[in-house]
């Protein structure tokens, strides 16, 4: 049965230095998201341990978000072409285990592109409304 | 061939010792089951006897290598290292490949006896109402001996394990010296997930779900993965404490991802946490997952060439973008 009211928590692990300045960005022009997103600030979306990722689905959160800069911009010049590789495996093995793919999304997202980062999370809030609360992998007591 | 493998291998750690090159063996002796082998640890000529091979020398021994060489902290003086021999078929001597370039191994202290493998044997694969209570090995037949004294005859080839009917890299891709067996194994791909990758998403979660339930979290699969070395497992951790001290699926899960998602791009599908589990979870349907996506996302093989850099430690600017979600 399918809420129709239900409204996801989405955790967005934004870098520092291009994704977090995108939303910032959003932000100041006013450009409407969803509010279901909590956005967590890293250095570097190489700072990212997979485990993150694995630890919010276990806490509850409906999708995990992950953005850094464009390849070829990352502030530390490959903490994201090297974490690329970590999240095409990880978002592939997920999804081996049974893990509807919808819930971890991962973007490139510039200071500029604060329009961008909103469709992002428009997309992922929308996805994941479709597929409803998160029930797989949660600690429930 | 087996004892002529088994008598060279003898030879060789002979010489080791009476030229002083090692202080210590790594290889196998006689099990304490039928159909078993164990590590063995050599430090005196006079126990060289004790060495075996056979279709069931299935530990990957590098899992010892990190232990032996992690340096003690906080040491000043200079601390003189052992002079390590180890035997080491195709999976052994990948690891060890691994294990080099993660900086858990001095290269010049471990003298590598490599062996062309010839696939070893999985003890479960033989039925399991039969109670073995011996067994010998002759030329490619396994001939048993139930509770009954009654014989029953097999084919080597009939118990190699999964990970071992796939391997595709017998030969050791480094060695100092190297023993032929006349492999002639045709590596089919088998198991690991395969059919497993074929069923629906939710058919999946289930029987991850069912397979892990049988989890008692005892680590065996941790302790006999040679890439896990780490000083302070995620596991065990309580700054963070990443897995809840409860038996709830929802911790085992996250030890399992965690454990086997931290082989990405390091496993080299020897297949040591598969047996060392006491509850039987076929393990290798997660983990070669990652073997499989390693090879066809980035056209990596853990532990083949020495020179290559690390899978999650380098990039290509031809990496596929495939995962990345466009607005
Ligand atoms: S994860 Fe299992 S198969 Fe892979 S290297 Fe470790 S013990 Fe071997
Ligand atoms: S599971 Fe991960 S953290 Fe634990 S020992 Fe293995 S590699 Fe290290
Ligand atoms: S060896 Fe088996 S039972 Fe033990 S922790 Fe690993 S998967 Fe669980
Ligand atoms: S700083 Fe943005 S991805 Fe590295």
């Amino acid at each position: 049965m399918m809420d129709k009211n239900f409204e996801p928590r989405i955790v967005a692990f934004l870098c520092n230095w291009c994704s977090y300045a995108g939303a910032d960005l959003a932000g100041v022009s006013r450009i409407q998201y969803p509010t279901n997103v909590r956005i967590i600030r890293l250095p570097c979306s190489g700072r990212i341990n997979p485990l993150y990722i694995v630890k919010a689905l276990q806490n509850g959160v409906d999708g995990v978000l992950v953005s850094g800069c464009h390849p070829g911009d990352c502030h530390y010049i490959s903490g994201n072409l090297v974490a690329g590789r970590k999240f095409a495996l990880l978002k592939n093995f997920l999804v081996h285990l049974g893990i509807e793919p919808e819930r971890v999304q991962f973007s490139w997202v510039s200071a500029s592109e604060g329009p961008r980062f909103a469709q992002i999370v428009k997309k992922v809030v929308n996805e994941v409304k479709e597929i409803g609360p998160i029930e797989k992998m949660v600690k429930r007591l | 061939m087996m004892k002529e493998i088994e008598t060279r291998i003898k030879e060789v750690v002979k010489d080791l010792f009476t030229q002083n090159k090692i202080d210590l063996f790594i290889g196998y002796s006689k099990g304490s089951l039928p159909l078993t082998s164990s590590p063995c640890f050599i430090t005196k000529s006079e126990d060289i006897e004790k060495l075996v091979w056979n279709s069931f020398c299935s530990n990957n021994l590098a899992v010892y290598l990190p232990r032996i060489f992690n340096p003690q902290p906080r040491k000043k003086e200079k601390i003189e290292l052992p002079r390590i021999g180890i035997l080491a078929k195709g999976c052994d001597a990948r690891s060890i490949v691994v294990l080099i370039k993660e900086h858990q191994i001095a290269r010049d202290n471990v003298f590598i006896l490599g062996i062309v493998c010839q696939g070893m044997g999985d003890r479960k694969k033989i039925r399991n109402d039969i109670e073995i209570t011996g067994a010998e090995e002759k030329n490619g037949r396994i001939t048993i001996v139930d509770e009954n004294k009654k014989e029953i005859e097999l084919k080597r080839e009939e118990l190699l394990s999964d990970c071992c009917i796939e391997c595709q890299h017998a030969t050791p891709p480094i060695h100092d010296i190297l023993i032929e067996s006349g492999n002639q194994r045709p590596a089919a791909p088998k198991g690991g997930g395969r059919d497993f990758e074929k069923k629906s998403i939710e058919d999946r979660w289930n029987l991850f779900q069912e397979e892990i339930s049988k989890c008692i979290r005892c680590y065996a699969c941790r302790q006999a993965c040679p890439n896990c070395y780490c000083r302070e497992c995620f596991a065990d951790q309580t700054k963070p404490r990443w897995i809840g001290v409860t038996d709830h699926i929802s911790d085992v899960m996250f030890y399992q991802i965690g454990r086997i998602f931290h082989q990405a791009g390091r496993c080299v599908d020897c297949g040591a946490c598969v047996r060392a589990c006491p509850m039987g979870i076929d393990l290798r349907v997660f983990t070669h997952k990652l073997v499989r996506d390693a090879k066809e996302l980035f056209d990596y093989e853990a532990g083949v060439f020495l020179e290559e850099g690390l899978l999650l430690a380098t990039f290509k600017p031809e990496d596929k973008q495939e995962f990345i979600s466009e607005p």
